[in-house]
């Protein structure tokens, strides 16, 4: 068994299990909250606020909205002391722990066996339906995880139930850390070395930057070609430059997003200090704080075994 | 805005048909509408009221709670279908987040009757500026035309 396939395996153990205590209701489902909320939601229907008309259609008097079915049991204030003592927790505690940490609902699905009124008591129980095997997703990598809740009244019949899933994910690195959680994401597009230019990225795997110079005027030129842009002379040599410079100009990409990247993503076109101007990413920075004219020192990012880059860092110069 | 929307009369089950539209709800997206909403709904998670908190744990801003979406779904259901319908399901994918500033409309349609229920199903579509917030299905029930003797059928 992989790493993978035995936390998959761990997780499994909590798929079908009921959770902990039922949760109670902190109040009687009651008249001020459902008009409170009917205000909040703009909800104008009668047979939720007004008596009269309530009494007069067919539910026969005050109802709670039937979407309110959650709100009942929200634990309020409570639920921001942290999780409750159960397998639930249990299980998002684990997820955490193994690096899935952020999380984000994905579907909901409520059914109604009668509308509340007034009076009525809930309490809640919740059972985890599945935990999903490992999903690479739009936002990362993670988990499905789908619980049911059943809400039951004071005769302990039900009334409704919700089955709620969530995807617990590893969340994308920081734009400002390049390699951290590289390995959750798509490996970056490889470059196509012509023979002209193989000497870059064979420079950069030992983290000096190169780039051709003319044995004749002295003219330093990147991207590589066959002659000297200058002077025409075929005496072009990989030669390795300062990695000083600064930025020229720059673009901050938010979408569309490409799985293999960090986003935002600042690509910069650096003006290097020996004359050419090179194509590259600052790193270290967050995108909202660059400007043009900032002084940069190349960084040598190494994006996965095979591949490493020169980005670049802002510096005080 | 309320009233106009609201039918004080509940739509009967024959008088709908599939394809029938329903009248599209617009709700800004208010700073006071996403943190009322969310106290309405007993939500006090920080990334629904405190911006430096949402922001800090990863969000744009602060965002409007599932409990709402929940919420305005069936408004908009409701308010299409009338005080004696009855909510049956709502069925619901999440998208794309609410944010102060942003403007969610949504949109739906009848896509299915079931007569042996008196059901009928509105597939809807909850857009703002960044795409879908919502989609999904509501099943509402609803009262029987009068028979020809002038008497309600009791669904």
């Amino acid at each position: 068994m992989t790493d993978t396939e035995t936390f998959y395996a761990e997780l499994q153990a909590f798929a079908g299990i009921e959770v902990g205590k039922p949760m109670f209701g902190p109040d009687l489902v009651n008249a001020p909250m459902i008009r409170h909320w009917c205000e909040a939601m703009g909800d104008g229907l009668a047979i939720y606020i007004d008596a009269e008309a309530a009494a007069a259609s067919a539910h026969g008097g005050i109802v709670a909205p039937p979407t309110m079915l959650q709100a009942w049991v929200m634990r309020g204030l409570e639920g921001l002391k942290g999780r409750p003592d159960s397998p639930y927790s249990d299980l998002l505690n684990k997820l955490d722990a193994a690096g899935f940490s952020s999380v984000v609902a994905v579907n909901c699905d409520q059914e109604y066996e009668r509308y509340l009124r007034p009076g009525d008591a809930l309490s809640m129980r919740t059972t985890i339906e599945s935990v999903s095997a490992e999903k690479k997703t739009g936002l990362g990598v993670g988990h499905f995880v789908t619980s049911r809740q059943s809400y039951y009244d004071q005769h302990n019949e039900l009334v409704g139930s919700m089955v709620f899933r969530i995807l617990k994910f590893r969340p994308p690195a920081p734009s400002t850390g390049v390699p951290a959680g590289a390995s959750s994401r798509p490996k970056r597009p490889r470059p196509t070395p012509t023979d002209d230019g193989t000497f870059f990225f064979e420079a950069a795997k030992v983290h000096k930057l190169m780039v051709q110079r003319c044995a004749d005027c002295g003219y330093y030129q990147y991207p590589p070609h066959v002659a000297c842009q200058q002077c025409q002379s075929y005496s072009v040599v990989p030669t390795e430059v300062s990695g000083k410079g600064e930025i020229y100009s720059f673009v901050v990409t938010h979408y569309p997003q490409v799985p293999s990247f960090h986003y935002p993503l600042s690509v910069a076109l650096i003006q290097l200090d020996e004359g050419p101007r090179m194509i590259s990413n600052i790193v270290g920075t967050d995108p909202s704080e660059l400007a043009i004219g900032m002084g940069v020192m190349v960084s040598f990012v190494d994006c996965d075994d095979e591949l490493t880059l020169p980005m670049f860092t802002v510096v005080n110069r | 805005m309320i009233a106009e929307r609201i039918v004080a009369t509940t739509r009967s089950f024959e008088s709908v048909g599939v394809g029938d539209e329903l009248p599209p709800l617009v709700l800004p997206m208010t700073r006071t509408f996403i943190l009322a909403t969310a106290i309405a709904s007993r939500d006090y998670f920080e990334g629904h009221h405190d911006p430096d908190i949402a922001i800090r744990k990863g969000s744009k801003d602060i965002f409007m709670n599932i409990l709402t979406t929940n919420g305005l779904v069936g408004r908009f259901v409701t308010d299409w279908a009338g005080p004696d319908a009855f909510l049956k399901r709502v069925s619901i994918r999440l998208g794309a987040p609410n944010y102060p500033g942003d403007t969610m409309t949504i949109t739906g349609k009848v896509t299915g009757k079931d007569d042996a229920g008196a059901t009928v199903d509105v597939e809807l579509v909850g857009a703002n500026s960044m795409g879908n917030h919502v989609t999904g299905t509501v099943r509402v029930r609803l009262p029987r035309a009068p028979d020809e003797a002038g008497a309600e059928v009791v669904p």
